[in-house]
């Protein structure tokens, strides 16, 4: 167990470290900051004190060095547009999108599971078949192609829900519904598969030969051991929720750190993408970590294994 | 990471003849939503190709008098064009079939690249092992260890909105998973006895790869291909809709998408109807594809780390 543990957070550290090159590299090809501040250009002697503020007339592999050793004390500099910490902007916009993640993360449970279970038990009922065609549209719909319809349907033939920003707990609704979308179809597919799976198991035989209810049955003895397989599909696919949230928050001008990340991007703005690519990929990792970590904890096959 | 990937009648080489009549009965068999798709794809291609003899207008042809007209068969329509017109006058209809033509292209070339790109990898990986192998693999690793939309925007910031930049993110974008699947059936075949003999009789490494293991992983790579265009088109989709895919004018359906859901309050054909368009062309690939695994029998485990 230790050193399952030990290897598979060596390879997350490894991870970390190549998403820090790959963004240090990046803003490197990107164009010096100094010229996406003043597009219409400065005289060389202002342009070489900029340089120089910013520690990019020295070497390039001190100026990753310099790099490492400012994200080690947890500074990221500030917005090259707003000129704001970048790190007080994400902090900022967080809460949005850890609720709406959690959000859509519980809802992708119960909502998952519930259809799995309905495609299981019944089958070949129309109510199964439904369950299931629900799941393949969430499953193969991008994101923002459900999140128009839903806006055109809920904003503007219904104007029942607001669709623009994240003012009131109402503004949730709508965009943890399509960020759970994509969550909800694979639980659901993968429920559904490995719960068939269990029922045609000796131990279910068994249990129902002894006269137990199907109900008992199924919620006592399938379900349980169905759920440990889903566990691993919930980590895989939780980082569908990452970059969901990149898509969801655009759509739905949600404050978030999605929408931040994704402007950077368009706006060149290296200091805020840096900070949200690492922010995201620290978040994908921490989750597979964990999950890898929960999989062995609920599975001693696993453990011993390895 | 076990991969296991058997067609259903074995890998040897069959005839071309008992293929082609195969192929005939599968689809002659296969449920009718399946081949409403085939037939719909069909078309979308024949869309692609045919798309300046069929587009009534030029899609970038802007004209302000003619602003959101209402689509010829509803009342009070213009007759003139089918899906009526766009904000500046443009005719959606044209749109439309360009927008497909721009998309299918992009995302064919895409998933040729990734074909071709993880075909090479695998087969370095699986015949010459060793150091390339290990290289090859922790590639693999990498690729599915950091989400790839974090690593797309972290390229188009470095690189620009380049139509060549997002030709390559979209061949990138799925290489590993035919990586994968060819180094596990490189490894599986080069133990058969046919390329025993061919190694006995003086071929080199190059003339078993092409002339003996090639030809049988032509039917896996033809299931990969379509289990991952669908990711393909979606990314483009999606990455055009947030403005950092295919830039205006060139017509893309994504960026359609995103141009004109704010008109959604006037009128609705405008933004529904590419988003109608890109979710009817997902479910038809991702119909096919689900379709074709279940005929091949092919268990592509999503990649779990190692």
């Amino acid at each position: 167990m230790a050193q399952f543990l030990f290897r598979r957070t060596v390879n997350a550290v490894i991870t970390v470290f190549l998403i820090l090159v790959l963004v240090f590299v990046a803003a490197r090809i990107g164009g010096d900051p100094v010229s996406i501040m003043f597009p219409d250009g400065i005289d060389a002697e202002t342009q070489a004190a900029f340089e120089a503020n910013l520690g990019l007339d020295k070497p390039v592999p001190v100026q990753f060095a310099y790099y490492m050793l400012d994200l080690a004390q947890g500074e990221f500099g500030n917005s090259i547009h707003s000129r704001e910490s970048v790190i007080d902007m994400y902090m900022d916009r967080l809460p949005a999108t850890l609720t709406l993640a959690s959000l859509a993360f519980v809802l992708s449970i119960f909502m998952g599971i519930g259809l799995g279970l309905i495609g299981a038990l019944r089958r070949d009922a129309p109510s199964g078949r439904l369950a299931m065609t629900v799941a393949f549209l969430g499953y193969s719909v991008p994101h923002f192609v459900l999140a128009i319809l839903l806006i055109f349907l809920f904003g503007y033939v219904l104007r029942t829900l607001p669709t623009v920003g994240n003012s009131t707990p109402y503004h949730y609704v709508l965009p943890a519904i399509v960020l759970a979308a994509g969550l909800t179809a694979a639980i659901a597919r993968y429920t559904r598969s490995v719960l068939l799976d269990v029922l045609s198991e000796d131990y279910v035989r068994t249990a129902r030969s002894k006269g137990l209810s199907d109900q008992l049955v199924h919620f006592k003895h399938a379900l349980p051991n169905a759920l440990i397989p889903v566990v691993t599909v919930l980590g895989l696919q939780l980082t569908s929720l990452v970059s969901g949230s990149l898509i969801v928050e655009e759509v739905f001008a949600f404050r978030g750190v999605g929408q931040l990340l994704v402007g950077s991007v368009r706006d060149a703005d290296f200091p805020v993408l840096q900070c949200g690519v690492i922010f995201f990929g620290l978040a994908v990792i921490l989750i597979n970590l964990l999950v890898d970590v929960l999989y062995a904890v609920l599975d001693p096959r696993v453990r011993v294994a390895s | 990471m076990t991969t296991t990937l058997n067609p259903s009648n074995g890998t040897a080489s069959i005839r071309a003849r008992t293929k082609r009549h195969r192929l005939f009965f599968t689809i002659r068999a296969a449920p009718f939503v399946v081949k409403l798709s085939l037939l719909g794809m069909f078309t979308v291609f024949a869309v692609a190709i045919f798309a300046p003899w069929i587009a009534p207008y030029d899609p970038n042809d802007t004209n302000i008098l003619n602003s959101l007209k209402a689509p010829s068969w509803i009342a009070g329509g213009d007759p003139d064009h089918l899906m009526g017109t766009d904000k500046l006058g443009r005719d959606m209809f044209s749109r439309l079939i360009y927008g497909i033509r721009v998309s299918v292209g992009l995302s064919v070339l895409g998933v040729v690249i990734g074909g071709v790109l993880g075909t090479v990898l695998g087969m370095l990986a699986g015949f010459v092992g060793g150091f390339w192998d290990r290289l090859v693999s922790s590639m693999i690793d990498i690729q599915i260890a950091i989400p790839f939309l974090l690593m797309t925007l972290v390229a188009i910031a470095a690189l620009g909105t380049d139509i060549w930049v997002l030709i390559a993110l979209l061949g990138i974008a799925g290489w590993e998973t035919y990586a994968r699947v060819v180094r596990a059936q490189v490894i599986a075949i080069r133990a058969r006895p046919f390329v025993e003999a061919a190694y006995a009789a003086g071929a080199t490494h190059m003339r078993v790869a092409v002339r003996e293991v090639l030809p049988n992983l032509v039917a896996i790579l033809t299931v990969l291909f379509t289990l991952n265009f669908p990711g393909i088109v979606l990314l483009e989709a999606s990455l055009s809709f947030l403005g950092l895919g295919v830039q205006p004018p060139t017509p893309s359906l994504g960026r359609m998408v995103s141009d004109n859901r704010n008109d959604l309050a006037l009128v609705w054909w405008t933004a529904l109807s590419p988003v109608f368009v890109i979710m009817i062309m997902t479910l038809m690939i991702q119909l096919i594809g689900d379709w074709l695994r279940d005929v091949f029998d092919v268990r592509l485990r999503e990649g779990r780390r190692q």
